[in-house]
């Protein structure tokens, strides 16, 4: 079944169709990778050289785990871990030690992706089940949020800190995160649109633009390299739910804050839309994006965190198989017959 | 997914599909030549759906062009003509375009002739009674020539309890490259309306919708321009999508209807020609020619002068590429049919037969192979598929032998057009699995 590469001058004998897109898994993956570099980008001017300490550690341990154990010799130019590696380390904040951005990652490959079968066998979103493991083993390091410092240069936490010991006193100011800040502050401020927009907030590497985030994401749709069903039911959900549930007066939060605080963004564009994790009919994909968003307003008004995109994913992660079971395509030649001809009307 | 949105045109199509690099170009404004008679013609006896054909001649038999070499062997079955005046050298095994060694009349073509056929009474189409015109187009060997190769005249009869009320025309050539039915349009469009004619008269009904892919205007118009006034004849020009040209996607975009699963055409008072069938059904009751040859697209960028040509079936494919100017250096993949559904060939010494609509001499760039990946579960095959199934799960019971579950996925009702396999981004064989599948699972049910 392998394609025999035909040399100069051999004849290949290949089954029909003998050509192709010019798209492929590769490419899809590294277009990927290419539209997140303005959000990386972003993320180093606000948080300075720890930003890029965190991705740099986190992507580590992706390669790596997917180098040493994957199980396709080559795995890794598929630019599938490099992706795994960049959003992991996208929702960490950036004062992270870097020892455990580097666990993180190679959990994420291990067990959200190797142990599965590699590529295209995993259930759950690796980079999210890294995180989700962080946030299990790390509670404190994970949601210390440094804000923007006036030194550029120093680092935003104690990033060098060794393994299992307690990080040092930092000197960078930490701050509680916009969703936090109206979830659990003492005097709750509502933090400005705009500036959530523009990413000029405390949060994860990540989670701070909105806009370059929107890009990316609109780059990619218009390319077909996402399904834009996923983050626009999404977003549709988030922003129905929680206005429905803030013009009942039972949540804090209005639509327009939801939309653009948190994860929400790279979560629906980036996160939620991994092929490998989402339904394959369109129909699904409005069932899963607009469940994620139903989960995600609940988490973040009546749940113990103030964020929830990362479990919402999660667990609609786990509902695909049945998602996918339940959309299947109707079989053709048994839909309902229009007995008008469309002949006449063209000649 | 945008793009997708971009090239909707508004006319009628169905739904799904692929929008493929078209390539016709290369030929579609070449007037067909008629290809000089080779030395040696090889028919082999199986250019049809069907039994093969029984031969009727031994080695040392003298034959002109026009003459019955083999009849039809039941009622699935179609006859073979000598395609050029010579003589039987002998019947023996020869490859075949479909990869085995099929039993084949080889004739040395006469040098000396002046290959005109042999003076015949014809009958007037008028005159032959409406169910006698099937059996002469029966005896005139004419299978479809839109690929399949199956005989017409069982089509031209169908159940009685399923009367057809609409013949349609198939003359959409989706597959890239070919310009073959294009130029038959263009250069014979009056065989074509006496053609349809013909096959109106022997099913009894008035209505023939002719359907044309709208990146094919001239031929549109000269449709609609020679079309008789005494039946109703309507040119409906399509949307440019792969595959429009199959059976049931016309249909759909003609109608709005859909086939049901497993049943033929006729289920819904339909029946689908080509126009390059019925171009030959009428040059049975013009001049009494069988059908022993036909317009091929020979195109590609690994041929030196791509066209379209006259050729008899049983040309050789290497006098085919001789006579094109040979290949050029950069020759990688040779495929008769088109780049979708076309068969690759694995040797020179191959006839071309009744169903080559073309013979595509693709160079490196255009067929590049990439490495098979993983699935990724990315859908792009659902969104592809025509008639609906979902590839990506069937490719996986596939790889794993689950044929039965294979069947209840409906795979009976996948065409092997190809488009999940163009599509797939992991370049995974989803149609050659099928294909596979469809054999391993009728050997199932065999057993």
């Amino acid at each position: 079944m392998k394609a025999r590469e035909a040399k100069h001058g051999t004849v290949k004998i290949t089954a029909a169709p003998h050509v192709r897109t010019a798209d492929s898994t590769t490419r899809i993956m590294w277009s990927v990778v290419l539209s997140l570099l303005p959000v990386v980008g972003a993320s180093i001017w606000i948080f300075g050289p720890s930003a890029l300490l965190v991705l740099v550690a986190s992507i580590a341990g992706c390669l790596l785990t997917e180098r040493l154990f994957g199980e396709r010799g080559n795995s890794l130019a598929d630019g599938s871990a490099m992706i795994t590696g960049l959003l992991l380390g996208l929702c960490l904040p950036a004062g992270f030690p870097l020892w455990m951005a580097f666990l993180g990652g190679v959990f994420g490959i291990g067990f959200g992706k190797i142990v599965f079968g590699g590529l295209g066998q995993n259930i759950f979103n690796p980079a999210l089940l890294g995180r989700a493991f962080l946030q299990a083993a790390f509670p404190v390091a994970i949601t210390t949020w440094p804000v923007r410092s006036a030194d550029w240069w120093a680092l935003r936490g104690d990033n060098f800190a060794l393994p299992f010991m307690s990080p040092g006193a930092s000197d960078a100011i930490t701050g509680a995160t916009p969703l936090g800040n109206v979830k659990f502050g003492d005097d709750p401020v509502i933090t400005p649109l705009f500036d959530l927009f523009l990413g000029n907030i405390s949060g994860s590497l990540g989670e701070t633009s909105a806009l370059l985030i929107l890009l990316g994401g609109i780059y990619l749709a218009i390319r077909g390299h996402l399904n834009w069903h996923i983050p626009v039911s999404i977003l549709v959900s988030v922003f129905a739910f929680s206005g429905l549930f803030y013009l009942l007066g039972l949540s804090p939060f209005s639509p327009g804050f939801m939309l653009f605080s948190g994860g929400l963004m790279l979560g629906a564009w980036y996160m939620a839309t991994d092929m490998v994790t989402s339904p394959v009919t369109n129909s699904g994909c409005w069932i899963f994006g607009v469940s994620i968003g139903l989960l995600v307003v609940i988490i973040r008004i009546w749940g113990g965190l103030p964020e929830g995109v990362m479990y919402a994913i999660l667990l609609m992660n786990a509902l695909v198989p049945f998602i996918n079971r339940a959309t299947q395509p109707r079989k053709f030649g048994s839909a309902s017959d229009k007995s008008e001809p469309a002949a006449e009307k063209g000649s | 997914m945008v793009s997708r949105l971009l090239q909707t045109s508004g006319l009628p199509s169905f739904k799904n599909g692929v929008h493929p690099p078209e390539n016709k170009d290369l030929t579609s404004a070449i007037p067909s030549r008629r290809l000089p008679f080779p030395a040696e013609i090889v028919l082999p006896l199986s250019q049809h759906i069907g039994r093969p054909a029984q031969a009727l001649v031994k080695p040392g038999d003298r034959v002109e062009r026009g003459d019955v070499i083999a009849e039809a062997s039941g009622y699935i079955s179609s006859f073979v003509h000598a395609t050029a005046a010579g003589t039987v050298k002998s019947i023996e095994h020869w490859p075949h375009p479909a990869g085995a060694m099929q039993p084949s009349v080889r004739i040395e073509v006469d040098p000396h002739s002046t290959q005109l056929q042999r003076p015949r009474l014809v009958p007037h189409w008028d005159e032959v009674p409406e169910e006698q015109l099937s059996e002469e187009i029966s005896k005139a060997g004419i299978v479809g020539l839109g690929g399949a190769a199956f005989p017409s005249h069982v089509k031209l009869r169908p159940p009685e309890d399923q009367p057809v009320d609409v013949l349609m025309v198939n003359g959409c050539e989706c597959e890239p490259y070919l310009t073959s039915d294009h130029r038959t349009m263009l250069e014979r469009p009056e065989h074509v309306h006496q053609g349809i004619r013909i096959v109106l008269r022997a099913l009894g009904i008035r209505r023939a919708v002719i359907g044309i892919e709208s990146n094919k205007p001239d031929a549109i118009e000269i449709m609609r321009d020679t079309a008789p006034g005494d039946l109703d004849i309507s040119v409906q020009p399509l949307e440019v999508k792969y595959p429009q040209g199959a059976e049931k996607m016309l249909i759909k975009a003609v109608t709005g209807r859909e086939v049901p699963s497993g049943k033929l055409p006729s289920a819904i008072g339909a029946l689908v020609q080509n126009v390059a069938t019925t171009a030959s059904v009428a040059l049975v009751f013009e001049t009494g020619q069988p059908l022993i040859e036909r317009i091929m697209t020979v195109s590609g960028r690994g041929i030196r002068q791509p066209g379209n040509w006259v050729i008899p079936f049983g040309t050789k494919l290497s006098d085919v590429i001789a006579a094109c100017g040979g290949l050029n250096d950069d020759a990688a993949e040779i495929v008769f049919g088109g780049p979708m559904m076309g068969q690759s060939q694995a040797s020179l010494d191959v006839p071309v037969l009744k169903a080559t609509g073309g013979i595509l001499v693709l160079s490196n760039d255009e067929c590049k192979r990439q490495d098979i990946l993983p699935c990724i579960r990315c859908g792009k095959c659902l969104e592809a598929c025509p008639v609906f199934l979902n590839p990506q799960l069937m490719g996986a019971l596939a790889r794993v032998d689950r044929f039965e579950e294979m069947a209840e996925n409906n795979l009976g009702d996948c065409m092997l057009c190809g488009c999940c396999s163009y599509v797939c981004p992991s370049n995974i064989p989803l149609s050659q699995l099928f294909a596979m599948s469809k054999i391993q699972l009728s050997r199932l049910q065999a057993a």
